[in-house]
């Protein structure tokens, strides 16, 4: 996973999407992105066919709300992650899905390429994070978000280092809060 | 904005990030969400766990995937919902309402108080909440976990005192006695799990499970 981060600069396949409409940038997004959303779809207990329909229109909507990615708050996991997660609770509930008012309206404020740079490292610690907590304790995060165990099951401590992601994404929020002020 | 006292816990925002809260619930958090940059970061960094999780694993993709994805693309982008702006509803809570404070349709609902049921899945409730000023609320005599958000003015109970974007998380627990204070009326949102269901998993969920 680290690795694959490593690679490919995705923030600037985003801009090249959003900017140019990039077809090339997209397929790379694709390639890396659509296997991954479909395999988290079929974990959280949908079939074969009804993964590959709905990951189809995830990673359409990934294209057109491409404006909306702020790479220092998210790396593109993350933001394609809370897409997938809004698309299943709609497929799996036919609930609606409210979601907090998004700050990226206003004067554009374009994120120091330093901020993206840190939250990007912050995010891969968590991921290595996660892969080395005890098997028990990961199974049960897993469960949480794969929505088949109650929450009551879950240990109190995670162990996930969220601290320093929480402070970086709070001074991205603070940077866009000015931005609107 | 930045006085805010009164938050969600960390279990309540996870389980939103994961998505397996009832309609309601997530419609409360989504609000104080909108007026809280603390609870924002904290769902922000637990939705950072999802990417990881995504990450991880992979699926084999049908052979036209790609080319099926781009007309799906060609075909345009989904109508995108205006955002409204009140002065008192939070953006998800207007979505709700179908407009502004000035749109809402209260109805009584004892003395000094009015309501207004929120439309969401049964699974639990939502409303708005329209308290007088000075007006006591007697206990509700809620079951499981309520949580009730301020939207104007303010109120005090045996827990403490609420303002706008406080959020108050009561378990079954807590017999509490709103009262709203002088001044303003205080409108708040509401949510409730209906008696019966989601009994034993809300409860849990308003405990602090995890520290960070």
């Amino acid at each position: 996973m680290s690795s694959d981060q490593g690679q490919t600069n995705w923030p600037l396949q985003m801009e090249k999407i959003r900017d140019a409409r990039d077809e090339a940038a997209f397929a790379a997004v694709f390639a890396h992105f659509a296997p991954r959303v479909k395999a988290f779809l079929m974990r959280s207990g949908t079939d074969a066919a009804m993964a590959e329909e709905c990951m189809q229109d995830v990673m359409a909507t990934v294209w057109h709300k491409a404006h909306l990615f702020d790479p220092s708050r998210a790396t593109l996991s993350t933001w394609i992650f809370t897409i997938a997660r809004n698309r299943k609770t709609d497929m799996l509930r036919r609930d609606r899905r409210p979601e907090p008012e998004d700050l990226t309206w206003g004067p554009e404020a374009e994120a120091p390429q330093e901020d993206v740079i840190a939250l990007q490292q912050e995010t891969t610690k968590l991921g290595q994070a996660l892969a080395m907590l005890p098997a028990k304790q990961r199974d049960l995060i897993e469960k949480a978000y794969f929505g088949d165990l109650s929450h009551s099951e879950i240990a109190a401590e995670t162990g996930l280092p969220l601290g320093t992601i929480k402070s970086r994404i709070r001074m991205a929020l603070d940077r866009l809060r000015h931005a609107m002020g | 904005m930045t006085d805010i006292k009164h938050h969600l816990t960390d279990s309540l925002l996870m389980a939103y990030s994961a998505g397996t809260l009832p309609e309601a619930f997530n419609l409360a958090v989504a609000a104080h969400v909108s007026l809280c940059a603390d609870c924002r970061a904290t769902l922000e960094g637990f939705d950072a766990v999802g990417g990881a999780l995504l990450d991880e694993a992979r699926e084999p993709l049908a052979d036209d995937s790609l080319a099926k994805t781009m007309a799906l693309i060609g075909q345009g982008a989904p109508a995108v919902r205006q955002i409204r702006v009140d002065p008192v509803l939070p953006g998800p809570v207007a979505d709700y309402v179908g407009g502004g404070i000035e749109a809402v349709r209260w109805r009584p609902a004892g003395i000094g108080v009015r309501q207004a049921i929120l439309p969401t899945s049964s699974s639990a409730t939502a409303r708005l909440l329209h308290i007088k000023a000075g007006v006591a609320v007697p206990d509700h005599g809620h079951r499981g976990t309520e949580l009730t958000l301020v939207l104007q003015g303010a109120f005090s109970d045996e827990d403490g005192h609420f303002k706008r974007g406080d959020i108050e998380v009561a378990t079954e627990a807590v017999e509490h006695t709103p009262i709203a204070d002088t001044g303003d009326d205080c409108i708040c949102l509401a949510v409730t799990d209906a008696p019966l269901r989601f009994k034993s998993l809300i409860p849990r969920l308003a405990q602090p499970l995890f520290r960070i």
